[in-house]
């Protein structure tokens, strides 16, 4: 069985024969999904480590500090050692809280990024959903999350967490507005929604070089709203450290409180994904025009690298921004969304538009 | 204004004020009943202009406790030392002079919380630091067998 | 001026729809064991009543069976950023009663001790309040700077928090051959690291969105509350002890008291990194010209003041701090109290908080830099 880091398809699709020869056709489905599950949990567990131990490291080193560096070469299982502490502790459930929605919560939000999860293509073939409405999904589906941080807010019975899911709501709910206008202003410019059909429509130069100005415009806002969306600073006021101890959170412990902690890195992941997919041709090599040497010598390095590095890229760039800004106040997030960052969207859609059905892009 | 001046114009306002010139201040000792129209007129009047009180305090005497002011004025530069002397140990009570200068509710919450000294028409006579029902430690006959070594 | 019946609330008068909040005793925000119950409507602050006494420690009452000498050691423990600048005070107050002139020498290291101190101090106010604000990073830039300073105190008197490096009539020991150069390093170095604080946060778009405007304190407020120190000048009150009563060697240098009239969170920030400026010209003024001579004066072991009621003010961190005694002649003070700037500043809050957000008590409490042994004693 020939193998390929380049191109996953042949390798994904003669799994599905061999277990097809074998089993029926819903036996068939069972065990994908079971195997794709695994996988995936896997992925989170491992990367969302991964996640918060370059965060720490990474704020180490803007802070002047070393960061994590007992536990194994460089503290590189120290984020283990933390989850394994984590896995042990108690789950305490406070007197007055609302016991259904207190245990659902963490899970709806945990299970939101799974779901979106299975859209993001890490390489050709490697994608459990290819959707003709993907990006429309991802948009809808990452709406469920605050459904989670707001059940948890109001069901801890703790004022903190109310203040905390409250502000969430308002925040998540805004910035979505920016978050969809930024991805349907690249959708007219690729003319698709299918995510496979987005990456592809880059394959000659990626989307934030040949849309250039509306592009750009949109990809700042996009990180910006991202940013906001996943709750990261400067825009963590749900959580909120010094103003509300802990936001939406302050009573979980234990394994639930690490279901948020490790949707917040996931949802960093995710969110850096989709800007990856959406402006900076996912998992495709950079590629100029007609410079075939050069584009061949991209080819090279792997797709599924490709991805990597640029996703770490943009963690990189959101990871920066939490720790040197300082939070906002929660009417300068919702100033800034309803009238900064809402009307130049809906400009730069115009423009984009124009654009478009002008032909000035490359 | 130097300390004859300053003598000269609260005598004038108050001739009952007992003058007495201590190793820094000008201390002066008004009747209980006294103090605050005095303190009103202190801070209004322009030649005196006391209109920040940097310190207040009580202190327990054996047959009163005096509460102690430290009026500033930011305008001449001047400070004065105020006290007054409640009528016995029993039932201890003075007028607030929180209305004149705000700071002072604060600084006498702290004195009615250690020595249990009451002021008038202060409006949040609550303790302070102690919890309601704990004896008032600054007093000298504060006895607390438990947390007090004698020595 | 608010009056204070209408924005005060007991706990009697608390109706089933006002929405409280503790911050605190157990909060990040107030840096102690303060509790701060804020009545809430939505995000919005009605009024706060600050709560204190979590670590009342009654040092007043201590003091009164200590002798002189013991006294000091507990001074260190009210304000710990400024326990070097508490010492003093007490000193100085037990020095003017017994009319003792102490030497030149002992002026001139106080003096720059002080000012050392007030600088660890602002810096660690730096740290926390960037941290209230949510941007951590400051947290680590201001300790990095704070950690020269407390190595010279801990070369000189061996400790790096509390001190009991001044004794009455002088210093416990002379200072460590080492000090000047080292002072001299670290002014060097703290010129250069002082504008990053003002690239990584003063001048954040953020940050100063966030403090300009905010909190207003006129002066007349700050004057009648008794707001002073750092907080105070920013409201426009002159309010200097070094300026106004000069001790030790502040009569022989040349600084300026930094004054804004806007009295807002982000000048009650500003002004206290325009005071770490000023510390360090104070310092270079001194450092080199430390007069030789005995560092203290010959002192009783049991030292009893002549009766009658000592007041001393100093310029701590904070603000105007007092030590007030009277004595009665025999070793240990008859009453001791401590004016503390903290605990007037802190009852000012509610002047402040009127109308703004939750976010913003948080950053309104941050720059009045309480510290909270400081108000509880």
């Amino acid at each position: 069985m020939a193998f390929s880091i380049y191109d996953f398809t042949e390798f994904t699709k003669s799994i599905h024969e061999g277990l097809s020869s074998s089993l029926s056709p819903t036996m068939t489905t069972v065990v994908e999904w079971v195997i794709i599950g695994v996988l995936y949990i896997l992925f989170v567990a491992l990367f969302g480590l991964f996640l918060v131990y370059a965060e720490r490291k990474v704020c180490a080193a803007i802070q002047q500090r070393v960061g994590p560096n007992r536990v194994g070469p460089w503290g590189f299982f120290q984020t283990i050692a933390d989850f394994v502490k984590l896995l042990m502790k108690e789950i305490i459930n406070p007197k007055g809280v609302d016991g259904f929605l207190y245990n659902v919560a963490p899970y709806i939000v945990i299970i939101t990024v799974f779901i979106i999860l299975s859209l993001i293509p890490f390489a050709p073939g490697l994608q459990a959903f290819d959707f003709d409405i993907g990006v429309f999904f991802v948009t809808a589906v990452s709406s469920i999350g605050v459904i989670g941080i707001l059940l948890a807010g109001w069901s801890s019975n703790n004022k903190y967490s109310l203040i905390g899911g409250m502000r969430s709501g308002a925040q998540i709910i805004s910035y979505e507005l920016s978050i969809g206008l930024s991805i349907i202003t690249m959708v007219i410019m690729s003319g698709t929604m299918q995510i496979s059909g987005i990456i592809n429509a880059q394959a000659n130069g990626w989307f934030i070089f040949k849309g250039h100005i509306p592009a750009i415009i949109a990809f700042i806002v996009f990180i910006i709203a991202s940013t906001a969306e996943t709750n990261r600073g400067p825009f963590d006021l749900p959580e909120g450290e010094s103003e509300l101890t802990g936001g939406f959170h302050t009573e979980y412990s234990g394994i639930k409180f690490a279901f948020f902690f490790l949707a917040e890195y996931m949802n960093l992941f995710i969110v850096s994904a989709m800007a990856t997919i959406i402006f900076l041709g996912g998992w495709m090599p950079l590629h100029f025009g007609e410079f075939n040497s050069f584009n061949a010598a991209m080819d090279v390095i792997p797709p599924i690298i490709w991805f990597f590095l640029k996703v770490c890229a943009i963690m990189l760039l959101i990871m920066w921004f939490k720790w040197t800004f300082p939070r906002l106040r929660v009417d300068q997030i919702l100033t800034l969304e309803w009238k900064y960052l809402l009307p130049i969207n809906l400009f730069n859609i115009l423009l984009m538009t124009a654009v478009v059905l002008l032909g000035w892009h490359w | 204004m130097n300390n004859d001046g300053l003598k000269q114009a609260i005598s004038q306002i108050e001739s009952e004020a007992v003058f007495k010139d201590g190793s820094q201040f000008l201390e002066i000792t008004v009747p209980a009943g006294k103090l605050h129209h005095l303190c009103n007129l202190l801070k209004s009047t322009d030649e005196t202009a006391f209109n920040y009180l940097v310190c207040l305090t009580g202190v327990d005497y054996p047959d009163c406790f005096e509460i102690v002011y430290h009026i500033d004025s930011t305008v001449h530069h001047h400070v004065i030392v105020l006290k007054a002397r409640t009528e016995g140990r029993e039932n201890p009570a003075i007028d607030t002079v929180g209305d004149i200068w705000p700071t002072a509710y604060a600084h006498e919450r702290e004195v009615h919380d250690l020595l249990g000294v009451k002021f008038n028409n202060h409006p949040d006579m609550r303790r302070l630091f102690l919890e309601d029902g704990w004896g008032f430690p600054l007093r000298k006959d504060y006895v607390d067998p438990v947390r007090i070594i004698e020595r | 001026m608010a009056e204070y019946k209408e924005i005060l609330f007991h706990s009697d008068k608390i109706k089933t729809d006002d929405y409280l909040i503790n911050m605190g005793p157990q909060h990040p925000s107030t840096h102690g064991a303060l509790r701060v119950v804020a009545k809430l409507e939505g995000e919005i602050v009605e009024a706060v009543d600050p709560i204190v006494g979590y670590i009342h420690s009654g040092i007043e009452k201590m003091c009164e069976s200590l002798g002189y000498h013991q006294v000091i050691h507990l001074t260190d423990r009210m304000d710990y950023l400024s326990a070097h600048i508490n010492n003093e005070a007490v000193c100085l107050c037990v020095e003017n009663a017994l009319q003792i002139e102490v030497p030149e020498r002992v002026k001139y290291i106080r003096t720059i001790f002080d000012e050392l101190t007030r600088i660890a101090s602002h810096q660690l106010w730096w740290c926390a309040t960037g941290l209230d604000l949510g941007a951590m990073t400051t947290f680590f830039y201001g300790l990095r700077d704070r950690e020269p300073i407390l190595d010279i105190f801990e070369e000189t008197c061996g400790a790096r928090m509390t001190f009991n490096y001044n004794v009455p009539g002088g210093l416990m020991f002379d200072i460590h051959p080492n000090f000047q150069k080292r002072v001299k390093d670290f002014i060097k170095y703290f010129r250069k690291k002082l504008p990053e604080y003002d690239t990584l946060l003063t001048g954040n778009v953020i940050f100063t969105e966030r403090t300009k405007g905010l909190g207003v304190l006129s002066k007349e407020d700050a004057i009648a509350w008794g707001v002073t120190g750092p907080s105070g000048r920013a409201s426009g009150f002159e309010c200097d002890v070094r300026k106004l009563h000069p001790y030790s060697a502040y009569p022989y240098v040349k600084f300026e008291e930094k004054l804004a009239t806007e009295g807002d969170t982000f000048w009650r920030y500003k002004l206290r990194i325009e005071e770490m400026w000023e510390s360090m010209n104070i310092i270079e003024q001194l450092i080199d010209n430390i007069p030789e001579g005995d560092h203290a004066v010959k002192m009783k072991g049991v030292i009893k003041l002549p009766e009658g009621e000592f007041y001393q003010r100093v310029e701590t961190s904070k603000g105007d701090f007092g030590v007030f005694i009277v004595s009665d002649g025999k070793k240990n003070p008859y009453r001791l109290k401590f004016r503390s700037p903290g605990f007037s500043n802190l009852f000012a809050l509610n002047q402040m908080v009127k109308g703004v957000k939750i976010a913003d008590l948080v950053a309104i409490m941050a720059t009045l830099d309480l510290v909270i042994p400081d108000i509880d004693r």
